[in-house]
């Protein structure tokens, strides 16, 4: 297989959920973009990893991906196929080769359902095994995979720790056989001990089964670890894409370069010794995104020409796309970052339009 | 004299019926003026538990047992009574939570929340009382405190909210300040100003800082002296740098080798701990790490393991720890192999 | 506290085992719940209260001393204008008005009492969870249509709840005539909004929880996922809603009848009838009120301490 063997591709997708309101009839007075005008695709055997903070739309971009969220626009193809306009019966026997991994593991669970139910529903659904003797022999090797004893299967989920039970929520992904497995925050909600038992147990995963991974986190030590690309989402839309070793040595774009220096490292030699970039005030709502870039709010290295009024695209420097003006100038050091103001977005739901205050910054906000 | 000296701390919760739960086990570790301390640990080892006892808020319930001591200059808080405890909290020790949404009231204006500290503790009122409010906003890096003050929490973000319970819990310039993983809820770019925040504070104002968390990145960047904790236990307690660079207790060693690292390249396979945080052996009967150690040995069960200290000011819970890197390993090691 | 190696090795191997109880099955929530409810000591005596009013009930009848509808009294002379004779050793609770044995009417009426409370709960049960489920399905997991489907519902069900149940339940009495079937039916129609509204919001918020997205990402067919996943979740609060109706179903059916809107042949012991015939002679022998007045009580509260206990026990929010 080569890498431009593509099994997923995504063109100018669009999730736009209508804010309503009204007492007797609904008004549609505006809309969250909560994914606006992604590309990207994912080659056959990789892992793609979407990261961001939360409100960036990257969990909304990986339902939409496999159609659990209708997309506003836009096209999805897998393998070929083009999910968007795809009929209803099609898309369920399709979704045999595409999984999701959850990211809570006992959310996802139905508590009723012991492991044998939960595993057995989606063989049944496609009609996967013969009787009830293959179907058992199909879900013991599935969960010798994912390393859980045969004893579990008459357990139910309340029975397991954190960490045994993203272990059947990654059986009920695997046991259909899919291509494609969209893990959203598949560890997050994992203690650290077992968070690096299952990013193993996926990387293992991925090398005996071939399978091609969405990875959407917003740790991006563990996005960076199991990817072979990155894409970094804000405000609806990707910012920069890289190859994950790159898109460390060489972030491109101010807000990845912001996210890079934010995350802590367990090591105090490396603590002490970097600059942070500290990013002033909180995310803009995406009901009502800023002008142009939508991080030139927040940017460091904001231009008065320019960032404002144009909204960038992702263009390709080097082995990697990002969307933003400045980004050789930034890289070569030609620009210099700045203090920016903070400014505060109020959020959803107050009853007046989010407003924009400002204020100056407190001394030393920019490190 | 250390300014916050807890010693042998132990909470039970025993329940109708049942087995009692051993929450905190022997803890024991002090906060000097002006350091920032850690308290090290996963879901259920105690940590959270070990703060609300200090501060005699674990909620009142029959079958509740705190012992042993936990002295602030030279008061034993355990043994206080509610109204004294109540003074000391907020005067002299602060705390600050995780979930900054249901620290504060959400029917009462952010304003209101703080002056209502500074009235309690400095007997500050109406016009001083706000415009100090309004100072401390501003202190923390909320923009346009004074119109901040009326508005409610539910209309401020999360990083605001933190930043606001911050400046409550600084608003009588405590001795020492309590934060349970203060950053958890909130995103890598806001934690990264709240821990800056944090830090200022105690650059600035000599408060001592006890910080809970399961992070080790937030450790490595803040603490001073570094506690490990394990099953209600603690296993290890280190400066920072050594913690780091020459972990002991073998738990320490597998928490470090868990982590993925935004330095390490893509493909490097962690070394995650085997088996799960349930996995306890009762600590009388030896080491609670002992079923997922990869370095036990027959002398970890039995007893449990006496507290070893090192002569450079180190200590751990370990029978057969971690060879320094360049030593001879102990021959009971051998012993055992 | 010393142990030799070989005992220590034992001791970690089981330690380390004690997770991997490969004989034993797993406990489902049920079953976990039926745990919780056996070491609850009001399940226990609200138990043991409705066993004994449903063994009352059931084989009661077949042992009565006398027949409920023999008017020994006025046979043997002893009820006069004014006058109701009292407790005696052949009559345990004395005679009512009629000169029937009060005891054997008491034993009797349970048998009735038990029947206006189950059938007119299971009447409301039935059409609220039928409606409430379609609604909490259409609402849940249907696109356009379903919300469309969900609010010409509920609104239907809101008219039920504007109007004051005593009201709604006099007007259906008064639309079919007075009968004991009229009182069940009442009642019955009375609670429909409660169990519809509970089904359906418990529906939706699990509709939209992860396991359902999970199923729906398996490829299973949305009916399947609320009949195998959905309504199975959602039943805990509805079952212990039904518990809890059927006291207030027995009281309310009481008051029906104490209203003169229940089964006009009195002969028939029902405890809310032997009420409302009681009222005249509470004068006389305030006693003839206070035994079915006590046994409604009685069975109001049995049915109420094993309907909160079964709310404790199924509450997940309890669950370790």
């Amino acid at each position: 297989m080569s890498d431009k063997d593509i099994l997923v591709e995504v063109r100018d997708l669009k999730v736009h959920f209508p804010i309503k309101r009204g007492v007797l009839f609904d008004r549609v007075v505006g809309h969250v973009k909560a994914v606006d005008g992604v590309d990207l695709s994912i080659p056959r055997g990789k892992t793609y990893g979407l990261v961001g903070e939360s409100g960036c739309g990257k969990s909304t971009l990986g339902r939409a991906l496999l159609q659990l969220n209708p997309p506003t626009s836009g096209e999805v193809s897998f393998d070929g196929v083009e999910l968007t306009t795809l009929p209803a019966g099609k898309l369920r026997s399709m979704r045999r080769r595409m999984q999701m991994i959850f990211q809570d593991p006992m959310s996802s669970l139905d508590p009723r359902q012991n492991v044998e139910s939960i595993l057995t529903e989606g063989l049944q659904t496609h009609g996967i095994g013969t009787d009830r003797t293959d179907r058992r022999r199909i879900i013991g090797e599935t969960l010798d995979a994912v390393g859980l004893p045969r004893w579990a299967l008459s357990r139910y989920p309340h029975e397991f720790s954190g960490g045994q039970r993203q272990r059947i929520g990654i059986a009920r992904a695997l046991v259909l056989g899919p291509e494609l497995i969209v893990a959203d925050e598949p560890v997050s909600a994992l203690d650290v001990s077992i968070q690096a038992q299952v990013v193993n147990l996926l990387d293992e995963l991925q090398d005996s089964l071939g399978l091609t991974y969405l990875v959407i986190a917003h740790d991006l030590a563990v996005v960076r670890h199991i990817s072979d690309t990155v894409g970094v989402m804000y405000l609806g839309a990707l910012v920069e894409e890289a190859p994950s070793d790159r898109l460390y040595t060489e972030p491109l774009h101010p807000y990845t370069r912001a996210l890079m220096s934010a995350v802590p490292v367990p090591d105090p030699d490396v603590e002490d010794n970097r600059e942070r970039i500290l990013l002033a005030g909180d995310l803009p709502s995406p009901a009502n995104p800023p002008s142009g870039c939508r991080f030139h709010t927040r940017c460091p290295w904001a231009q008065p020409t320019r960032c404002k009024d144009e909204r960038p695209v992702l263009r390709e420097i080097g082995a990697s796309r990002v969307a933003c003006h400045w980004a050789e100038q930034i890289a070569t050091g030609e620009l210099r970052p700045h203090q920016v103001s903070v400014e505060i977005v109020r959020p959803e739901g107050e009853g007046e339009s989010p407003g924009v205050v400002s204020a100056p910054s407190e001394p030393g906000s920019y490190v | 004299m250390a300014l916050l000296e807890v010693d042998d701390l132990s909470v039970t919760f025993a329940r109708r019926g049942q087995r009692a739960v051993h929450a905190v086990d022997g803890v024991s570790f002090s906060v000097d003026a002006g350091q920032v301390v850690g308290l090290v640990g996963e879901s259920g080892c105690g940590k959270s538990v070990t703060s609300l006892a200090i501060m005699g808020l674990l909620p009142k319930q029959p079958g509740l047992r705190v012992g042993g001591k936990a002295v602030f200059d030279g008061t034993d808080l355990l043994q206080l009574d509610d109204r004294s405890r109540r003074d000391i909290r907020g005067r002299d020790i602060a705390m600050i939570f995780q979930d900054p949404l249901s620290s504060l009231n959400p029917v009462i204006p952010i304003g209101l929340q703080v002056t209502e500290v500074l009235t309690r503790h400095r007997g500050m009122k109406g016009d001083a009382a706000a415009k100090e409010a309004a100072s401390l906003l501003d202190r923390v890096g909320i923009p346009d405190p004074k119109r901040r003050l009326k508005e409610y929490p539910h209309q401020l973000s999360g990083g605001m909210r933190q930043r606001a319970l911050i400046a409550m819990a600084v608003a009588c310039q405590p001795r020492l300040l309590i934060a349970d993983e203060p950053t958890t809820a909130l995103d890598v770019t806001i934690q990264a100003q709240i821990l800056e925040l944090l830090k200022g504070l105690v650059r600035d104002s000599g408060t001592a800082l006890l910080m809970i968390t399961h992070d080790l990145g937030v450790v490595a960047g803040m603490c001073d002296t570094v506690n490990v904790l394990y099953g209600g236990r603690v296993v290890e307690t280190a400066r920072r740098r050594p913690l780091f660079r020459e972990p002991r207790h073998p738990y320490t060693v597998g928490l470090l080798g868990s982590v993925p690292r935004l330095d390490a390249g893509r493909g490097e396979k962690l070394n995650p701990i085997p088996g799960s945080v349930r996995d306890l052996l009762p600590w009388p009967d030896g080491c609670a790490f002992a079923p997922r150690c990869a370095r036990r040995i027959d002398d970890c069960v039995g007893q449990p393991p006496e507290l070893v200290h090192t002569y450079d000011g180190r200590s751990y819970r370990c029978v057969n720890p971690e060879p320094v890197p360049g030593t001879v390993p102990a021959p009971r090691e051998e012993e055992s192999a | 506290m010393t142990l030799s190696p070989g005992k220590k090795r034992e001791k970690i191997d089981r330690l380390s085992e004690l997770a991997a109880r490969d004989d034993e099955r797993g406990v489902s929530l049920w079953q976990e719940a039926f745990r919780r409810l056996r070491g609850n000591p009001a399940a226990i005596v609200g138990a043991i209260i409705l066993a004994l009013f449903v063994l009352v009930a059931v084989v009661g009848p077949f042992l009565v001393p006398y027949a409920p509808t023999d008017t020994i009294g006025i046979r043997e002379g002893l009820i006069k204008p004014g006058v109701i004779p009292g407790v005696n050793g052949d009559h345990w609770f004395g005679y009512d008005h009629q000169g029937r044995d009060e005891f054997s009417r008491m034993i009797v009426g349970a048998r009735q009492t038990l029947l206006v409370g189950v059938v007119s709960t299971l009447i409301g049960l039935a059409i609220g969870a039928l409606i409430g489920g379609v609604s909490g399905a259409a609402a849940g997991l249907g696109g356009r249509w379903g919300r469309w489907i969900d609010t010409t519902l509920m609104r239907f069900i809101d008219m039920l709840l504007a109007m004051p149940s005593l009201l709604l339940a006099v007007s259906i009495a008064a639309l079919l005539g007075a009968s004991l079937t009229t009182v069940m039916i009442a009642v019955g129609v009375v609670s429909v909004p409660v169990f519809a509204r509970l089904l359906r919001g418990s529906m939706i918020s699990q509709a939209n929880s992860d396991y359902v997205l999970a199923a729906t990402s398996l490829g299973v067919k949305k009916s399947k996922i609320a009949l195998t996943h959905v309504v199975p979740n959602s039943l805990a609060p509805v079952i212990v809603q039904a518990t809890l109706t059927l006291a207030t179903a027995i009281i309310e059916a009481a008051a029906l009848s104490f209203l003169g809107l229940g089964n006009p042949d009195t002969a028939v012991p029902e405890w809310g009838v032997m009420l409302a015939d009681a009222q005249q002679y509470l004068g006389i022998r305030p006693s003839l009120a206070i035994y079915p007045a006590v046994a409604i009580i009685i069975t109001a509260l049995g049915f109420t301490l094993l309907g909160e206990a079964m709310r404790e026990a199924l509450d997940p929010k309890l669950r370790k």
